[in-house]
């Protein structure tokens, strides 16, 4: 297909959409208006349940079930992105022999900001998790925010370091066990709010620390022969 | 105003299709794929939303406070999580098309071979 | 008063998320994906949802572009190899 084919058949698409949308927009229900039947039913139970935090109660008690579906595509999905990006680096090795990673030149101010940042960064992760159930946080957030939290130490420029940190096999296992613990507490019924919000936690701190090592991995590595010409 | 923020959603779905169709790189057409998942996160909290109301904690108010959906929240939060990693599959692909076509055009991947 | 943030809010969002599609290189892309994740936690803020922003913010600013730039890094090196 030509781009210009291409353009008009998205033409032909985008102004059917924009028909059928705009249609359907106006006959939602008015924006901010009083009709909320699944939400006041929510919020009904969680108070039932003395959860403060009614979308922590949604996500890990009333639908609990579902979130292990949706939990069970993010560990598929970080899976497949970890198996295709070690499936590049293994033919790399066997064609280039030796490897390193590429020089680090970082400011002071910054290397600083990043050493100071990481304790309290991963304290902060830690306390998005812990309090999920009382105020806006819960597994999700405060897995993404822990994952992250450890490449801060790239930002100092000590990469090696990182990689010290997260031995690759110890966060695989937890993944794993992360995402089957929170298929059996998923199984196991309502109730469970706090284990299952640290068991996301977990798991989604995991795969995201796995994922982001594997794009690392895969950006850093540089052949020791010419790691002067790699800057291009 | 009252139908505003869903035309704006509209609006962020058609701009991401749009891009993904005139794009010529794959990690275009990728980041133009999560600006169009965008769109359902802003369509879904517009629906929830509610004139008045305060968020869905009720930490620090009572809980006859007038609150706004934290259904449509619940599943917006989890989709935004689902939807970095799916991105970073995709990403990946993107890596592995570079390494065994040596382009990430998609006009010049066409033919299969 | 909040109806005026509202649209603010809503008003950014929809230029950011013009901006990141029509910024053709992905490396600028990047950047600019991660200032439209920061409108978009803004206006979850104030549409009430303090969850989702958190959300949004962490995933939104830090890891999609973090990613993106990443894959861009590794994609320039294989055509490095192949000349």
């Amino acid at each position: 297909m030509s781009r210009r084919t291409r353009f008009a058949v998205f033409a032909v698409g985008a102004a059917g959409l924009v028909i059928l949308f705009v249609l359907a927009a106006f006959r939602l229900p008015d924006f901010g208006g009083r009709f909320h039947p699944y939400g006041e039913r929510a919020v009904t139970s969680a108070i039932a349940e003395k959860t403060k935090n009614v979308v922590s109660s949604v996500n890990f008690d009333q639908r609990a079930f579902d979130t292990v579906g949706e939990e069970l595509i993010l560990f598929a999905s970080a899976l497949g992105a970890v198996i295709l990006l070690r499936m590049v680096r293994r033919e790399r090795e066997e064609e280039a022999g030796e490897h390193g990673y590429g020089p680090a030149d970082v400011f002071d101010a910054l290397r600083l900001t990043g050493y100071l940042l990481l304790p309290v960064t991963l304290l902060v992760g830690v306390y998005i998790v812990a309090h999920g159930h009382l105020s806006p946080g819960g597994g999700f957030q405060g897995g993404v925010v822990l994952g992250t939290a450890l490449h801060l130490l790239y930002l100092t420029g000590d990469y090696p370091a990182l990689a010290r940190l997260r031995p690759v096999p110890v966060f695989e296992s937890a993944e794993a066990l992360g995402a089957g613990a929170f298929v059996v507490l998923g199984l196991a019924g309502a109730g469970l709010l706090i284990p299952m919000n640290s068991v996301v936690g977990l798991e989604v701190g995991c795969a995201f620390v796995l994922v982001l090592a594997k794009f690392f991995e895969q950006a850093l590595l540089v052949r020791t022969d010419d790691a002067g010409t790699e800057d291009s | 105003m009252s139908h505003l923020p869903y035309l704006a959603a509209g609006w962020i779905l058609l701009a991401g299709i749009f891009g993904m169709v005139t794009s010529r790189n794959l990690v275009h057409v990728v980041v133009c794929l999560s600006v169009t998942q965008s769109a359902t996160y802003v369509l879904l909290l517009a629906i929830g939303y509610r004139k008045g109301g305060t968020a869905p904690v009720f930490s620090d108010i009572k809980p006859t406070g007038k609150v706004v959906d934290p259904v449509v929240q619940a599943m917006t939060l989890t989709d935004i999580v689902v939807n970095a990693t799916a991105t970073a599959l995709l990403l990946a692909l993107a890596v592995q098309v570079a390494k065994r076509r040596g382009t990430i055009d998609p006009d010049e991947l066409r033919p299969l071979e | 008063m909040s109806e005026a943030v509202l649209v603010v809010a809503l008003a950014l969002v929809v230029v950011m998320a013009t901006a990141v599609v029509l910024t053709r290189d992905p490396a600028r892309q990047a950047i600019v994906l991660s200032a439209y994740g920061v409108t978009l936690g803004v206006l979850f803020l104030v549409l009430q949802a303090p969850d989702v922003a958190l959300s949004q913010i962490a995933v939104g600013t830090v890891v999609v572009p973090l990613v993106v730039i990443l894959a861009i890094h590794a994609i320039r090196k294989q055509h490095g190899e192949r000349r």
